[in-house]
C-alpha cells in the first residue's frame, strides 16, 4: 500500500510536471497569443456569430492559442460600449466586434459614448441590403417603387428591422435621393427578420428592406421579387441591379468590424491589425463568409478610422431627417 | 402516404444509437436549463452553436430539439413547486400549480404537466408532420390588425385572474403596462421610462418580473408572518400521482390546450405566452370546480396551459421548417445553426434537406417519449423539496432566484430590479392585489401596442382595418362574447326564472 511519504512525493512530482506543462503552455502562448473577444450583444446574433467564427478560424489557422468571449448584451451595443471603454482600457489583446447597427443605436439612444473613443482595427464583413416586394406586387423595378413613393409615400408601407436600424436608414436614404421628405414615410418596423418576412409573404406591406441573406431563400423560391441591392456593384449569382444602376444614388453596407479598447500601444495596435489581416485572408475565413452570406470588405488602420467617422456622419444626417436622432 | 414514408425515413435517422444518445443528452440538458430561471433554451443553444463545427447536422439538430422540448418540461417544475417560473411560457402554470403544491397535490400537478406536455407535444409534432402546409397558410393571413384583435381577445383572459376586486386587478394590469413600456420603443427607436440608464434600454425581462413578484414577494410575505401560524405547506396528501378524478379532469384540458397552443405557436408573432393565458381562461370558464381556482389549486388550470405551451413549441417549428421563418429566439438560433452547415433554411428546405427535416421531426417524437420517462420518476424526488422546513426552503428560493436572474445577462441592475419588484410583490400580497395581471400586462401591453401602431401605419391611420378584415372581426366578436357573454347570459337566465315565477301568480 502507498504510504504517506510516497504519496506526498507522488503529488510533488505531479505538481512539478504540471508546472513544466504550464510553462510549455506559456511558450506556446507566446508564439500564438491568447486573445479576448468582447461582444456587445447576446449570444446568437450577428456580432456574436462574427466573434465565434473569428475564434474558430484564428485557432484553426494557429494564429491564436485560444480566446475568451465575453457577451454584454443590450440596446444595440449601447450597454456594452461604455463597459468596453472603461473596464478594458489599455488591454492590448482585446477586440470588440461591432458595426453599423451600433452607430445607429448610439445616435438614437443619445448615448454619451461613441466609436471615436475606441481604437478601430479592421472592417471585416458587410451585408448588402435588398429591396424586395411580394411576388404579386405591381412593382417590377426599383423605379416603379420610387415612382409610387413620389406619388404618395403614405400608400407604400415598407417593412424592415427596428426603427433607426440599417433597413430604416436605407429607406431614408432612398427617399432622400428621390426627393421624398423622410418624415412622410410609412416604415413598419419588426423586431425580428422572421416577422418582417411573414408580413411580406402575407401581403401585409408593399415592400421590404433587410439584409439580402434574410430574403435570399424566399427570392430563390419565387415568393419575393428582388428589385435592387444596395451594394456598389452587381453581385455574382444575384439577378438584380444595384440601386445606383436603377437611378437611385445610394450605396449601403451593413458592415461589421473589430475595435480595440482605448489607450493601447502602437505596437499592440499593429500586431492586432496583422492578426486580423492574416485571418481575413485565410481560406477558412473565405469559406465561412460564403456559408453565411457575408461579403468580405476588409479595410484596416487609418482608412478604417476615417471610414467609421464618415459613415457616422452620414448616418447621423439621415437619422436626423427621419426625426430619430 | 408520402408523409408517412418520409417520417419513416426520419425515424431511421433518429433511431441510430448515437442520435438517440444526443437526444437523451439534449432532453436532460433541456430539463435542467428549464428548471433554472434565466437560462433559457435560446441562450443554451447559442452557447452550444460551436459544436456544429464538430458533429453531423442531424446530431446537432436532434440535440437542439431535445433542449427545446426539455426546457418546456423543466420550466413547469419550479413554477409548481417554488412559484418561480423558469420560462415565460410557464408563468401561468405557477398560478394553480403552486396552489396545488401547497395543498399537498404537487405530485399530481407535476404529473399532469408532464403527461400533458407529452400529449400536447405529440399532437403538436403530428401537426408539424401532417398539417404544416395548411397551418402556415392560415398563420400568414395574420397581419398586424389581426394580431391586435388576437391581443384584445387575450386581454379578456385577465378577467380570469382578476381576483375578488376588479379595481385591484385592473390596477395590477396597468402597473404591468407601465413596466412593459420601459425601454426602447421599437416603432421610433426612442427610449421610454429609462431615466437615462442604458441598462434599462432593453426593458425589464418578464422572467425577472415574474420571479420578483411571485417568488421574492412571496418569500418576504411568508417571512413577515412566520409566527402567525398561517400558510402551512402540506408536503403530500393522497397518492403521489394523479387520481382517477384528476385524470378525467385533465385529459380534456390537455386536448384543448394543444388545440389552442399549436396554431398560435405557428403564427409568426403568436408566441408561447398568449396560448397559456387563453387556455387558462377557458379552463376556468369551463371548470366544474371553479371554487378550487386560486384557493387549493385546480388541476385544469395546470393541465391546459402546460399542454398549450408545449403545443406552441411545436407550432413554432411550422414556419421555421416550411418557410425558413424564425419566429422565436430559439428558432432564430436554430436557423443560424443551419447556416453554419451551409444549409440555407427557406421554403425549399423540406425538399432539399428532407432527411434532416424528417430526422428532426422524428427526434421530436422520441424526445417527447424520453422526456415523459425522464420526468415521471423524478416527481417523487421533486415533491420532497416541499418537506424542507419553510425557513430553509424560502432561503433556498431566494438564492435560486438571485442566481438565476444574474445568469440572464450578468447585470447587477437586473438584481436591483428583481428585489425592487420583490418589494412591490410583497406589498401587493400584503394589501391583497393580484400579481398575475402585472405579468399579463407586461407581455400583452407592448405586443398590442406594437401591432396596433403597425396596423395604423400600414392602413395610413384608417381604423376600419380592425373590422373590415374578416379574421380580425371574428376575433373581436369572440372577445366581445367572452367579455359581455356572461352578463347577457345571466340577464337572460334571470328573465327566464322571473317568467317561471310569474306563471303561478297569473293563475
Amino acid at each position: 500500500m502507498l504510504n504517506r511519504r510516497e504519496f506526498l512525493a507522488g503529488t510533488a512530482m505531479a505538481g512539478a510536471a504540471g508546472f513544466v506543462l504550464a510553462n510549455s503552455g506559456l511558450a506556446l502562448a507566446q508564439s500564438a497569443p491568447q486573445i479576448a473577444l468582447f461582444v456587445p450583444a447576446a449570444p446568437g446574433g450577428g456580432w456574436d456569430q462574427t466573434a465565434r467564427t473569428m475564434d474558430q478560424v484564428l485557432r484553426k489557422e494557429k494564429l491564436i492559442s485560444g480566446s475568451q468571449i465575453t457577451n454584454v448584451p443590450g440596446a444595440g451595443g449601447a450597454v456594452g460600449l461604455p463597459q468596453f471603454i472603461n473596464q478594458w482600457k489599455g488591454k492590448g489583446n482585446t477586440l470588440m466586434v461591432a458595426g453599423m447597427v451600433m452607430v445607429g443605436a448610439i445616435l438614437t439612444n443619445k448615448s454619451p459614448n461613441n466609436l471615436t473613443q475606441v481604437t478601430p482595427i479592421a472592417r471585416l464583413t458587410g451585408e448588402f441590403e435588398a429591396l424586395v416586394v411580394p411576388a404579386a406586387s405591381p412593382f417590377k423595378t426599383a423605379q416603379d417603387f420610387v415612382a409610387a413613393l413620389k406619388a404618395d409615400p403614405t400608400k407604400v408601407p415598407v417593412a424592415g428591422g427596428s426603427a433607426g436600424g440599417s433597413d430604416h436608414i436605407l429607406f431614408g436614404l432612398i427617399a432622400k435621393t428621390a426627393g421624398v421628405p423622410a418624415t412622410s414615410l410609412s416604415y413598419v418596423p419588426f423586431a425580428g427578420g422572421g416577422e418582417a418576412l411573414a408580413a411580406l409573404l402575407g401581403n401585409q406591406v408593399a415592400a421590404g428592406i433587410s439584409g439580402y441573406g434574410e430574403f435570399a431563400e424566399q427570392i430563390k423560391a419565387g415568393a419575393l421579387r428582388l428589385l435592387a441591392v444596395s451594394s456598389g456593384e452587381r453581385q455574382e449569382g444575384i439577378d438584380a441591379p444595384t440601386l445606383k444602376e436603377s437611378g437611385i444614388d445610394v450605396e449601403l453596407f451593413n458592415w461589421r468590424g473589430v475595435f480595440a479598447p482605448p489607450d493601447i500601444s502602437e505596437d499592440d495596435k499593429k500586431s492586432l491589425i496583422t492578426l486580423v489581416e492574416a485571418m481575413a485572408k485565410s481560406e477558412a475565413w473565405a469559406t465561412e463568409c460564403k456559408n453565411r452570406n457575408w461579403t468580405s470588405i476588409l479595410m484596416t488602420g487609418d482608412d478604417y478610422t476615417k471610414f467609421v467617422a464618415d459613415d457616422t456622419a452620414r448616418i447621423e444626417a439621415i437619422l436626423k431627417d427621419l426625426g430619430l436622432a | 402516404m408520402d408523409t408517412l414514408t418520409q417520417l419513416g425515413h426520419g425515424f431511421a435517422v433518429a433511431f441510430t444509437p448515437v442520435n438517440l444518445l444526443w437526444c437523451l443528452l439534449g432532453t436532460t440538458l433541456g430539463t435542467a436549463i428549464g428548471v433554472l430561471p434565466g437560462l433559457g433554451p435560446a441562450l443554451t443553444i447559442a452557447l452550444l452553436l460551436p459544436i456544429t463545427y464538430q458533429v453531423a447536422p442531424e446530431a446537432s439538430f436532434i440535440l437542439f430539439a431535445g433542449i427545446y422540448y426539455g426546457a418546456m418540461y423543466g420550466g413547469s417544475t419550479t413554477s409548481i413547486l417554488l412559484n418561480t417560473p423558469g420560462e415565460s411560457a410557464t408563468i401561468v402554470t405557477a398560478l394553480e400549480g403552486n396552489k396545488m403544491a401547497r395543498s399537498g397535490r404537487g405530485g399530481a400537478a407535476l404529473a399532469t404537466s408532464a403527461i400533458g406536455s407529452f400529449v400536447a407535444g405529440t399532437l403538436g409534432t403530428l401537426g408539424v408532420a401532417f398539417l404544416a402546409p395548411v397551418v402556415v397558410k392560415f398563420a400568414l393571413a395574420f397581419g398586424p390588425a389581426e394580431y391586435f384583435s388576437l391581443m384584445v381577445l387575450a386581454f379578456i383572459t385577465v378577467s380570469a385572474v382578476l381576483g375578488s376586486s376588479a379595481v385591484r386587478g385592473l390596477s395590477s394590469l396597468f402597473l404591468g403596462f407601465v413596466i412593459g413600456m420601459i425601454g426602447v420603443d421599437l416603432q421610433t427607436g426612442q427610449p421610454r421610462f429609462t431615466f437615462g440608464m442604458t441598462e434599462l434600454l432593453d426593458g425589464v425581462d418578464v422572467i425577472i418580473a415574474a420571479v420578483g413578484l411571485f417568488a421574492v414577494g412571496e418569500t418576504l410575505y411568508v417571512a413577515s408572518r412566520r409566527y402567525s401560524g398561517k400558510d402551512e405547506i402540506v408536503p403530500l396528501r393522497g397518492s403521489l400521482y394523479m387520481t382517477a378524478q384528476e385524470w378525467s379532469r385533465s385529459w380534456k384540458a390537455w386536448i384543448r390546450g394543444a388545440l389552442i397552443g399549436f396554431p398560435i405557436g405557428a403564427m409568426p408573432a403568436g408566441g408561447a405566452e398568449i396560448p397559456t393565458f387563453l387556455s387558462y381562461a377557458i379552463e376556468k370558464k369551463l371548470s366544474k370546480h371553479k371554487e378550487e381556482f386560486g384557493t387549493v389549486g385546480a388541476i385544469e388550470g395546470v393541465a391546459g396551459p402546460e399542454a398549450a405551451n408545449n403545443a406552441s413549441a411545436a407550432g413554432v417549428l411550422v414556419p421555421m421548417l416550411t418557410l425558413g421563418l424564425p419566429t422565436s429566439a430559439t428558432a432564430a438560433i436554430m436557423l443560424s445553426a443551419f447556416q453554419s452547415y451551409g444549409i440555407n433554411p427557406g421554403p425549399l428546405l423540406l425538399t432539399t434537406q428532407s432527411n434532416l427535416v424528417w430526422g428532426l421531426i422524428a427526434s421530436l417524437f422520441i424526445a417527447n417519449v424520453i422526456l415523459v420517462i425522464l420526468n415521471l420518476p423524478l416527481i417523487g424526488l421533486w415533491v420532497r423539496l416541499l418537506k424542507i422546513p419553510a425557513p430553509q426552503l424560502y432561503a433556498g428560493i431566494l438564492v435560486f432566484s438571485t442566481v438565476g436572474t444574474y445568469g440572464i445577462s450578468q447585470s447587477p441592475i437586473d438584481l436591483i430590479v428583481l428585489y425592487l419588484l420583490g418589494g412591490v410583490g410583497f406589498l401587493m400580497r400584503r394589501f391583497d392585489f393580484p400579481t398575475a395581471p402585472v405579468i399579463i400586462g407586461m407581455i400583452l401591453g407592448p405586443l398590442a401596442e406594437a401591432q396596433f401602431r403597425r396596423a395604423m401605419t400600414i392602413s395610413n391611420g384608417d381604423w376600419t382595418v380592425f373590422y373590415t378584415h374578416p379574421l380580425s372581426l371574428t376575433l373581436l366578436i369572440l372577445a366581445f362574447i367572452g367579455l359581455a357573454g356572461p352578463f347577457i347570459w345571466g340577464y337572460v337566465e334571470r328573465r327566464r326564472l322571473k317568467g317561471q315565477e310569474a306563471i303561478p301568480g297569473d293563475a
